[in-house]
């Protein structure tokens, strides 16, 4: 079956509605609300401060450690069992990898970065959420950075390429194609880059582009959420 | 809390102060928020006490009764001090502070005859509903009990039952089916510091304290829980005023259900 139209009626090239905010857990040195679709992902960010054990630290630079987390409540199914799965895991490996090429830690040498992301309730594109979250609190809390990063998933659908699936079209016909990428935009470098699923090389190519756009998009969000956080001074 | 911290607050409530100008028995401003993952819980809320958030969810399934309650379903309290929100939380599996946290909540629910377990029990001795509360803080500005038992009461007023199918959870869809929730147990917890009762602690007051008492109240003023806490003991008059208080209070903490 050609898939002719998006089962929520949204265009090819079209995302979810966005929405962010910064500033939403008062404790730490940095935090962020980030949603897109029914997907709403926080994040906040801890330090830089000592990393223990000794062993993990690094004599030359800070640590980044990013920790995925879903809340036993917010899955489509059955409860989640609370704590780490593999899953988690590799997530909070990826989402690591996906932001640290853009931060500068030279200056927190021997200290630690911490940015823990929780999911509040999830409809696909998670992993792409919390990063979105992440950078932003990132950024709330001064760590020094070449950029934002913006991430989204992008796919096939029904023999379409389309941008930033639901969790309805991740299960179309059994057989949707799944990538999440995560940019930064003003380098130009993708950070992140996971595929679940069959394209061709030429619809990756497309597929790799819509990305780059929506990341644009979601850019322009992140940012306008920043300076909503700052506009007229620190108000806390 | 050094030394220096605990005796300044206390050299500030002898006058009469609280750290941050409230009355001894006056509470931040309490708000509730319900289905804030109406997408995927069968019922959540967030709750606001002053900076402190909370947010609790209800996940529901399918289980066998238990062998001494053929005829009940049953519930079961967790709550995880995420490292998101306090920087002296760490991760791992549940220290005893979370576990204790949690225990608080589901002893007041429990006893307090919240939800009707007869009315959870689909086929004696074979299906029964088992009622999943997930409590986790967001912003731990003090008094995480007080928050944790109103959110997890919000949330279980907040939660529908999934429909089934083929005997099976269809978590797709919910009925229109609210749960047995038959009496809203609160908890009210009162904290002692030097010879000060103070109520709603911020996160400089809870470090300072010496005892506390958690008192889950029923709407009539019945109790139904308690919970002592901390390092120091109490006297039974002490406990007369806590309780008294505690009555006082969960009276207001209720309007904002």
């Amino acid at each position: 079956m050609v898939y002719e139209k998006r089962l929520d009626g949204r265009k090819f090239d079209e995302l979810r509605p966005v929405e962010a905010k910064v500033g939403v857990v008062d404790r730490a040195a940095g935090s962020a609300m980030f949603k897109i679709g029914k997907t709403i992902a926080i994040a906040a960010v801890y330090g830089p401060r000592q990393l223990y054990p000794q062993v993990f630290q690094n004599p030359v630079a800070g640590v980044l450690r990013c920790n995925y987390n879903m809340l036993a409540f917010s899955g489509s199914g059955e409860r989640v069992r609370p704590g780490p799965s593999r899953r988690s895991k590799e997530i909070s490996l990826v989402i690591e990898k996906a932001l640290l090429p853009l931060l500068d830690l030279s200056n927190y040498a021997g200290a630690v970065v911490d940015v823990f992301i929780e999911l509040i309730q999830t409809d696909a594109g998670t992993r792409c959420a919390g990063i979105c979250a992440a950078s932003m609190a990132l950024a709330d809390a001064g760590i020094p950075m070449k950029d934002l990063v913006s991430s989204v998933a992008v796919g096939r659908v029904g023999g379409k390429v389309v941008l930033d699936l639901s969790k309805e079209e991740e299960d179309y016909e059994g057989h949707a194609t799944d990538i999440a990428t995560a940019f930064s935009t003003r380098i130009g470098q993708v950070t992140l880059l996971q595929m679940d699923g069959e394209v061709s090389k030429e619809e990756l190519k497309k597929a790799l582009e819509l990305a780059k756009k929506g990341c644009e998009k979601i850019k322009d969000i992140q940012v306008k959420a920043l300076k909503e956080r700052y506009v007229g001074g620190l108000n806390e | 809390m050094n030394d220096i911290t605990k005796e300044h607050l206390l050299d500030l409530f002898d006058k009469g102060f609280r750290y941050d100008g409230r009355k001894f028995d006056e509470y931040r401003e309490i708000s509730v928020e319900y289905g804030i993952s109406s997408r995927s819980a069968e019922g959540s809320a967030r709750v606001k006490i002053g900076r402190t958030e909370v947010l609790a969810g209800v996940k529901m399934e399918i289980s066998e009764p238990y062998p001494d309650n053929p005829d009940e379903g049953t519930i079961m309290v967790n709550a995880e001090l995420l490292p998101l929100s306090n920087p002296d939380f760490e991760s791992g599996p549940p220290g005893i502070e979370a576990i204790e946290l949690s225990r608080v909540v589901d002893r007041a629910i429990r006893e307090g005859k919240a939800l009707n377990f007869k009315k959870l029990c689909i086929k004696k001795g074979e299906k029964m509903w088992i009622v999943m509360i997930d409590i986790y803080p967001v912003n731990d500005d003090g008094n995480l009990f007080d928050a944790a038992s109103l959110a997890a009461m919000a949330a279980l007023k907040d939660s529908k039952f999934p429909k089934v199918q083929d005997e099976k959870v269809n978590y797709k869809e919910t009925s229109n089916e609210k749960l047995p929730l038959e009496r809203l147990p609160l908890s009210c917890t009162i904290y002692k510091i030097g010879s000060h009762f103070v109520v709603d602690p911020c996160i400089e007051e809870e470090s300072a304290v010496d005892s506390r008492l958690t008192v889950g109240v029923l709407e009539n003023g019945e109790l139904c829980s308690l919970q002592k806490g901390g390092d120091h003991g109490l006297t039974p008059d002490d406990i007369d005023n806590m309780v008294e208080i505690a009555i006082k209070k969960t009276k207001e903490i209720r309007k904002a259900l």
